[in-house]
């Protein structure tokens, strides 16, 4: 007769926890951060159309950082809860609260329930009328969920990305703002990140009933542009224009 | 040759006669071409047999950011086949991350059409009208059902509901390819006049209580509904001509 071995439960958790950490840790990282006019999401992500950053309803966006086949699939079950429940009874009546718990639920009983925890982390932001009320839910692998007050940061090294955003974060600051000291806080002292290696998007305040919007590399450039001062002329001529091309004119 | 069926041609379902005759119809919608995309527009009365059942009605809704759809047909099963018909467009866009073809959307609405056959052979009909900004072609195009789910693409304008031939006539004799926006919002508005003129059915403009027929216009920028004061101006024009003409 074989005998199972003993592990401690301890353990086990300890185990599934580290491997989790370690798969989300090989991503890159994330930040979403709340601004006078909305709520700002940042994604190291070289990828045009893998997104880490995604609507879900109308004034609901998701983030995921960590194996993208899993967030992905988080994703779309996301997009299926607030599209039935919004369908079934009204549009007002999707929050991220409660979708944020779902989220919560389904990762915890992975996590203790199945071989292989989920090696995602993930964040729900809602937008609101005014910046105070605007949320950010940040979930992780273990269904742990945290009710993040202004800033979010999501993937490996999130404590020196946080301090870096977290000392310079204003609610009300401007999207120019934000997105700058975003970017600073994910690049660390060492590096540049340039915008083709960036996925913005934001939940905006006066965007209509869909209040989310992808910034588009042209608009990227520009807006980084204008804020540093340093100008890539070369680069810039290559990437077509939508409108808006005046602005950085004034900057001399 | 094809023949559409409409109701009538339709073997009728065993409760042929229980349905009650006091059900909610909704009935006269256009849909037409003009230089930068599509108007569509449809009167706002629903009637329950002979009593006037709601007189501000909405047959016309954004089916998503480019394309609109107006329904004729019994209002219940309308208004939810619309609204589901929403659901699945912005739901399909949001799991994909690109929005359907325009011709992907019109098929989506087939589908839906043929599955309330059987509905329809009972007497809840729901015909729709589809109309869009195709973004890959840069035109407005128009599609018209039957009760099977047949889908038609309509050259340059179509109506459907109780009214809708009267108001095809209309449209028929003024229409042109190259028709400004103003024009075609008048020539949609003024289809309608003359369709309820014609059907009982229709509702005509209610000067009392303000309530006017929606019109929305879809462009490359989307879809948008024409405020309220602007159809009452091309309304009062129209009916300024039309008075002109009498006294002649």
């Amino acid at each position: 007769m074989t005998m199972p071995f003993y592990v401690a439960p301890e353990q086990v958790m300890k185990d599934r926890a580290e491997y989790a950490q370690k798969g989300i840790a090989r991503g890159r990282s994330l930040v979403a951060t709340v601004y006078s006019g909305g709520i700002l999401f940042v994604a190291e992500n070289p990828s045009r159309s893998l997104h880490k950053v995604s609507e879900i309803y109308d004034r609901i966006a998701f983030a995921g950082v960590g194996r993208y086949n899993e967030f992905d699939q988080l994703r779309v079950a996301g997009v299926r809860h607030a599209d039935t429940k919004g369908y079934a009874f009204s549009r007002e009546d999707v929050d991220a609260r409660s979708l944020a718990n779902v989220y919560a639920q389904y990762l915890g009983q992975v996590f203790t329930h199945e071989m292989k925890p989920l090696e995602v982390e993930i964040l729900v932001a809602e937008l609101d009328d005014s910046p105070e009320h605007d949320q950010l839910y940040h979930i992780a692998y273990e269904g742990t969920i945290t009710d993040e007050d202004g800033v979010a940061v999501l993937g490996g090294e999130t404590d020196a990305i946080s301090d870096r955003l977290r000392s310079v974060a204003r609610r009300d600051w401007t999207l120019d703002e934000a997105l700058a000291a975003a970017t600073t806080a994910l690049a660390g002292p060492d590096r540049v990140l340039a915008p083709e290696e960036l996925e913005v998007a934001v939940l905006e305040r006066g965007n209509g009933r869909r209040a989310f919007r992808r910034i588009d590399q042209a608009e990227l450039t520009e807006r980084l542009e204008q804020r540093s001062g340093t100008r890539r002329p070369a680069r810039r001529r290559s990437v077509p224009q939508a409108d808006a091309g005046g602005e950085t004119g004034s900057q001399g | 040759m094809l023949t559409r069926m409409s109701l009538p041609d339709l073997p009728r379902g065993p409760s042929e006669g229980e349905l009650p005759a006091n059900l909610r119809h909704g009935t006269t919608v256009v849909a037409l071409r003009f230089a930068d995309g599509v108007v569509m527009a449809g009167d706002r009365r629903a009637t329950e047999g002979n009593v006037i059942a709601h007189r501000a009605l909405d047959k016309v809704y954004p089916a998503d950011r480019h394309s609109a759809v107006a329904i004729a047909g019994v209002a219940g099963p309308a208004i939810e086949m619309v609204r589901l018909f929403q659901t699945q467009l912005e739901h399909y866009e949001k799991v994909e991350g690109v929005a359907l073809s325009l011709e992907g959307k019109a098929n989506q609405l087939g589908q839906m059409v043929r599955e309330h056959l059987p509905l329809a052979m009972q007497g809840l009909v729901v015909v729709p009208l589809f109309a869009g900004y195709d973004v890959s072609r840069s035109q407005g195009r128009i599609f018209s059902y039957d009760v099977t789910g047949g889908r038609y693409e309509e050259l340059d304008h179509a109506a459907t509901g109780s009214g809708g031939r009267d108001a095809r006539t209309s449209i028929k004799l003024a229409w042109r390819a190259d028709l400004a926006r103003a024009e075609a919002v008048e020539l949609a508005v003024r289809a309608l006049y003359e369709a309820a003129d014609e059907d009982a059915a229709t509702g005509g403009p209610d000067l009392v209580r303000g309530i006017y027929p929606v019109v929305a216009i879809v462009t490359v920028r989307g879809y948008e509904q024409v405020a309220e004061d602007e159809v009452a101006d091309r309304f009062a024009a129209t009916v300024e001509r039309l008075r002109g003409g009498n006294r002649r």
